[in-house]
């Protein structure tokens, strides 16, 4: 299949190795989160392109398996504007704090089919 | 291998080296110039190997002859164009001065600053994705418009236009300023996701060009990984929730080509190495101060690669989605949270959030509406997948809801 010129990784890692890479990592986005860091300074992707707004959009979205791959199918919403996005946006049930924020992302044109 | 099948092989690993190096040796303004040149050497290839057999290096020959020709390209160019663009013809007599340097180093370089160029902010992201498909992928408009469920003329018209558009801002085949990879770099990487999504929840029925997607984004994104320039802690996220992914491609479309549910796959059909791969990476990925949605979107991959039910799965899980849902919102992402939801504070509470998210033209609201309501109100249920049914589109996907009322009604 792909062939990666990373060879640490290329060879299965034990269950005890992934234990601890996943152990690692966890203990690093806690520590990212603790400090809060993630807020307003986090990923460019999020914070600049937030409204990156093209006319007549499609909002589409990552491979989150939950609901595509647990209950069947693909996600995509449709909305007619940005603001309709937007509206959609305010739903966030996490977002009732003060200081949080609501960042629309428009990914790609639709045709209407896409 | 016979030539029969090794040309579409060599088209797809080596299609886009050539396009990338020649572009930059013609420049980007001459793009159409190196597609074609790319093109008809591996014409020539079909036609030369059907005739004389496979020579000892078909690469080699393939790169020779692409030499050739862009060197005559450049020299008929000049002939041509001595009385109508004298600028063309100085520029194209200095570049005649040498030949495309198809070293390993430099079809490197050259592909990863195509994929910069690409990527640029100028154009629409579709574009972009439309552009890294033909041109770093070396996929037919066929095939991209399949993948974007529209046809021919759509892509074709979309793809003049995001070139020309890159001609008028005089795009070079480049690396952005050090001072500019950062932001330049993000840009490429919503070009490798979409890619990847495009691949792996396309409605397209055919397959294996999804799979050939998935790969592609992947490929990419190693490409980012092993230069020392792009090989961020975002780039590793990314590439670690790709493979999380990619890992149960096999188990999640059956024979027919028809979708496999998460519960009803079958995990040893789960690729392991790709699983380890992602752990790597994402291990790679958790360092510095900038968490990514990538960086989230990954670690909550690899809990999917985790087929337990345990309450502190989910309750680690649903984390990782308030984290998320706070640096990049969107009404999907909170749809799944959702569901993750049901799994912590039961069907009820999910229930009423989802309710807030009111997403009245979206299938999976409904279905997942559905779900939650099956065994508390069953009517309810029956509603929902109602709706569902009438708002899906795919045959898949009706197929799916379809078993769901029917398993309610029996």
């Amino acid at each position: 299949m792909l062939i990666f010129r990373h060879q640490d990784g290329s060879k299965i890692a034990s269950p005890e190795q992934m234990q601890k890479w996943m152990q690692a990592t966890m203990d690093w986005l806690n520590g990212i989160a603790a400090k809060g860091k993630y807020e307003g300074k986090g990923d460019g992707l999020v914070m600049d392109n937030a409204k990156v707004v093209h006319h007549g959009g499609t909002v589409t979205n990552g491979p989150f398996g939950e609901i595509k791959e647990t209950l069947g199918g693909y996600v995509i919403v449709k909305a007619d504007s940005i603001d309709e996005a937007a509206e959609f946006a305010k739903g966030c049930p996490v977002l009732g704090g003060e200081g949080n924020t609501v960042e629309v992302r428009l990914l790609a044109k639709g045709d209407g089919v896409h | 291998m016979e030539h029969q099948q090794i040309i579409p092989h060599l088209f797809r690993t080596e299609y886009r080296k050539l396009i990338s190096v020649l572009c930059r040796y013609f420049g980007f303004d001459q793009i159409e110039l190196a597609e074609d040149v790319a093109s008809e050497t591996f014409l020539i290839a079909a036609q030369n190997w059907g005739i004389n057999g496979l020579p000892p290096n078909p690469t080699a020959w393939l790169y020779s002859v692409a030499k050739n020709k862009a060197k005559n390209q450049l020299q008929r160019g000049n002939l041509f164009d001595t009385r109508i663009a004298p600028k063309i013809r100085e520029t194209a007599t200095a570049l005649y001065a040498y030949e495309p340097d198809l070293s390993p180093q430099n079809i490197n370089d050259s592909q990863l600053q195509m994929m910069f160029a690409i990527c640029h902010p100028a154009i629409s992201t579709e574009a972009q994705v439309g552009l890294a498909l033909r041109i770093l992928c070396g996929f037919g408009i066929n095939e991209i418009a399949d993948a974007f469920l529209t046809n021919k003329e759509t892509i074709n018209k979309r793809l003049y236009r995001a070139k020309e558009k890159l001609r008028e801002e005089k795009i070079k085949i480049e690396m952005p300023a050090k001072s500019e990879i950062e932001r330049r770099l993000d840009q490429v990487l919503t070009t490798i996701y979409l890619l990847f999504n495009e691949g792996y929840y396309s409605l397209s029925s055919d397959t294996t060009l999804r799979k050939d997607l998935c790969l592609e984004a992947l490929r990419l994104c190693t490409m980012l990984v092993e230069n020392k320039q792009t090989d961020k802690p975002k780039v590793n996220a990314l590439l670690s929730l790709m493979c999380f992914h990619a890992s149960r491609f096999e188990a999640r479309i059956g024979k027919n080509g028809e979708l496999i549910l998460y519960d009803d796959q079958d995990t040893s059909l789960w690729d392991t190495d790709l699983i380890s791969k992602g752990a790597y990476f994402l291990n790679s990925s958790a360092v510095g101060e900038q968490l990514s949605r990538y960086h989230l979107e990954a670690a909550i991959g690899y809990w999917r690669t985790q087929k337990l039910d345990t309450p502190e799965k989910w309750q680690v899980v649903l984390g990782l989605y308030d984290q998320l849902l706070q640096i990049a919102y969107s009404p999907i992402a909170a749809l799944n949270r959702a569901y993750v939801l049901s799994k912590v504070a039961g069907n009820k509470a999910a229930i009423a959030e989802a309710n807030k998210l009111d997403l009245t033209e979206n299938q999976f609201y409904f279905t997942l509406l559905g779900h939650l309501y099956t065994g508390i109100d069953n009517e309810q249920a029956m509603l929902n997948f109602r709706q569902a049914l009438s708002l899906a589109r795919s045959m898949a996907d009706r197929q799916i809801i379809q078993q769901k009322i029917d398993k309610l009604s029996s």
